[in-house]
């Protein structure tokens, strides 16, 4: 395989790897109060300059990824115990407008604080580095990410099916009225739900910085759309579907642009929207999804 | 005088009254104030125009879309084209087809063009698409938008990519955009008090109960989705000759999102609560740039917005409105 092709195909599994990140929260969140949160992309940039932050005051790097992680969980109950917890049980579409709203606000207000303009990241130089694969070579920065996403991810699948707040949070998804009957606390298991999906996205928003170096205060918003789109291809509620699908959306997108001539790079984003209408079409369900939900 | 032509009078003098009345307003807005005052003004009623247009569509029929700047993109770059002076064609748009290189049109014509071409575009994709209900169907048209900017972007020959087309001449005038506002206002009403209007809420209520009372569901869908796009598409003609530019960013997200949350606190489904709701939130957001600008906290007046339509989901989810209308709009506009 020729050095061109590998790239390539890191490339993918490092983009893969964010977009799974930021989808495994949107399904989480998804799966236990059937809210589609736009406000979700926006914890990815409040994650990045959280992390710039931390960085120009020296705090070490293994402090900065626990803090930023508390950080977005800390702004996800936040989000859900002031907004979400009064509006549930409206129609579906008040949340979402809600969800849209507060990323408007997120957005807005990092402008104001911050400005439109954009910020140069700071990573450690080490990163950059080259470690040869033996069939070619990748940077230290993109098998960072894969390895430190894998990790995570691990780590979120045993906290949902070992701990009994995870057991307490997909008994909740399955049922809120039974899990209620059965004395578990829901308002617990939603908090969790919102809190741990949020640490995910402002990690992802940590390495998205350290992946693209430059950061500003609307980057989220694509991101957490196209993560949307991840998690509709493994299936909306579904955790796995939702890695799976991250890594599918990765992967396809930077082989669009690194397979097909230059002139159609230009096209990227209309080619992942076009993806999304069609599986929505075809496959509502997604590739682990259930069907026995109402989506399209 | 028959009581019928008494009701059919009503149904067309108060509405006329109203609009002369409106059209008082504007010669005085028109003469009296600023150029900068009737430029709002103007901005203001495409506004209106646009959120009565998406309360027939998100409100009556139930379709939540946010695809209304996709329209309004593909609606104004077409007019724009057709309007462009055939001199500066040549070199600005090398791509373009010879019998569109060689043509230029009046507004109006080109509005209309641009508006139906809006709408062939929302039919097209209306068929896959309006099979999705809800947020899905929000996050498809949400993508619609950013579809039909990649695509506008890319097409240098003919749009001029990101750099997009300006110099449009600025045949916009306050006039104009009052008489489609009146246009759009008065039709959507209509529609509304219609049979059609009367299926779009059975629809928006309950979709299956509608089907079983004989409603085609799918075309009344496609009505409300494809009008909708017909004026989304004029609105983007008559904004692109007002301010004179339009690029592929022109019409964004957070357009669709202020129209969205016009019609949300209106009332979903309620006209007057759209009229009045596009008027109050353009009034506040622009009363509130010297704010912005004085204090260099740009983004204030959206975030204003947004809160706003957070309070009103929090303690008035049906909005101001709800999805009737109130009694002396239906005194003066008939049902």
């Amino acid at each position: 395989m020729s050095q061109y092709y590998l790239q390539q195909i890191v490339n993918g599994l490092t983009l893969g790897s964010l977009y799974a990140l930021v989808a495994i929260g949107f399904s989480m969140i998804y799966g236990i109060v059937r809210l589609i949160n736009f406000a979700h992309g926006d914890i990815l940039m409040v994650g990045a300059f959280s992390t710039l932050a931390m960085v120009l005051g020296g705090v070490p790097w293994p402090f900065i990824v626990l803090f930023v992680a508390g950080l977005g969980a800390l702004a996800g109950v936040t989000i859900e115990a002031v907004v979400f917890r009064s509006m549930r049980g409206a129609p579906q579409v008040t949340g979402f407008i809600a969800t849209l709203a507060l990323s408007i606000i997120i957005q807005n207000a990092g402008i104001m604080i911050l400005s439109g303009q954009p910020r140069n990241f700071l990573f450690p130089a080490a990163m950059r580095e080259r470690i040869d694969l033996g069939i070619g070579t990748a940077s230290l920065i993109d098998l960072a990410i894969i390895g430190l996403t894998l990790v995570i991810i691990a780590g979120a699948v045993t906290l949902v099916h070992r701990t009994k707040l995870g057991i307490a949070m997909r008994a909740t998804a399955e049922s809120v009225t039974t899990a209620q009957l059965m004395g578990i606390n829901i308002n617990r298991a939603i908090a969790t739900a919102f809190g741990l999906g949020s640490a995910l996205a402002a990690v992802a928003g940590l390495m998205w910085g350290g992946k693209f170096g430059q950061i500003d205060p609307l980057m989220g918003f694509i991101p957490g759309l196209k993560a949307f789109v991840a998690s509709v291809i493994g299936g909306v509620g579904s955790i796995p579907g939702a890695m799976a699908g991250g890594y599918i959306l990765g992967l396809a997108e930077v082989l669009f642009v690194g397979l097909l001539p230059p002139e159609y790079s230009g096209y990227r984003d209309a080619f992942v929207f076009s993806l999304l209408i069609v599986i929505l079409l075809v496959r509502p369900h997604g590739l682990f999804g259930r069907a026995d939900e109402e989506r399209a | 005088m028959s009581e019928v032509q008494a009701s059919t009078l009503s149904k067309i003098a108060r509405p006329l009254a109203l609009a002369a009345l409106g059209a008082g307003l504007v010669a005085f807005v028109d003469i009296r104030l600023s150029d900068y005052m009737a430029t709002l003004a103007a901005i203001t009623l495409v506004n209106v125009m646009l959120a009565s247009s998406l309360a027939l569509t998100n409100g009556l029929t139930g379709l939540f879309s946010l695809g209304h700047p996709a329209f309004m993109t593909i609606g104004g770059y077409v007019a724009a084209i057709l309007i462009f002076p055939v001199q500066r064609k040549g070199f600005m748009m090398p791509d373009l087809p010879a019998f569109l290189a060689s043509l230029q049109l009046d507004l109006l014509p080109a509005l209309v063009i641009g508006g139906a071409v809006a709408a062939l575009a929302a039919l097209v994709i209306g068929f896959p698409v309006l099979r999705l209900r809800g947020h899905y169907l929000a996050v498809a048209t949400l993508g619609l938008i950013i579809i039909v900017r990649v695509l506008v972007n890319n097409w240098d020959g003919v749009t001029r990519g990101g750099m997009g087309l300006n110099g449009l001449p600025r045949l916009t005038s306050l006039w104009w955009v009052y008489g489609w506002t009146v246009l759009t206002v008065y039709a959507c009403w209509r529609i509304k008090h219609s049979s059609v209007g009367r299926a779009m809420m059975a629809v928006r209520e309950n979709e299956m109960a509608a089907r079983c009372m004989g409603i085609s569901a799918v075309s009344v869908k496609m009505w409300g989705f494809v009008l909708g796009a017909f004026f989304a598409g004029v609105a983007g003609g008559l904004m692109a000759h007002l301010i004179t530019v339009i690029t592929p960013g022109t019409y964004s997200v957070l357009l669709a999102f202020n129209l969205v949350v016009m019609v949300v606190i209106g009332g979903m489904g309620s006209l007057t609560g759209a009229v009045l709701a596009a008027i109050a939130l353009s009034v506040l957001s622009e009363s509130l740039r010297p704010a912005e600008e004085a204090l260099e906290l740009y983004g204030l007046s959206q975030v204003a917005v947004a809160l706003c339509l957070i309070l009103v989901l929090l303690f008035r989810p049906r909005g101001v409105f709800g999805s009737g209308e109130p009694r002396w709009a239906r005194y003066i506009m008939g049902r």
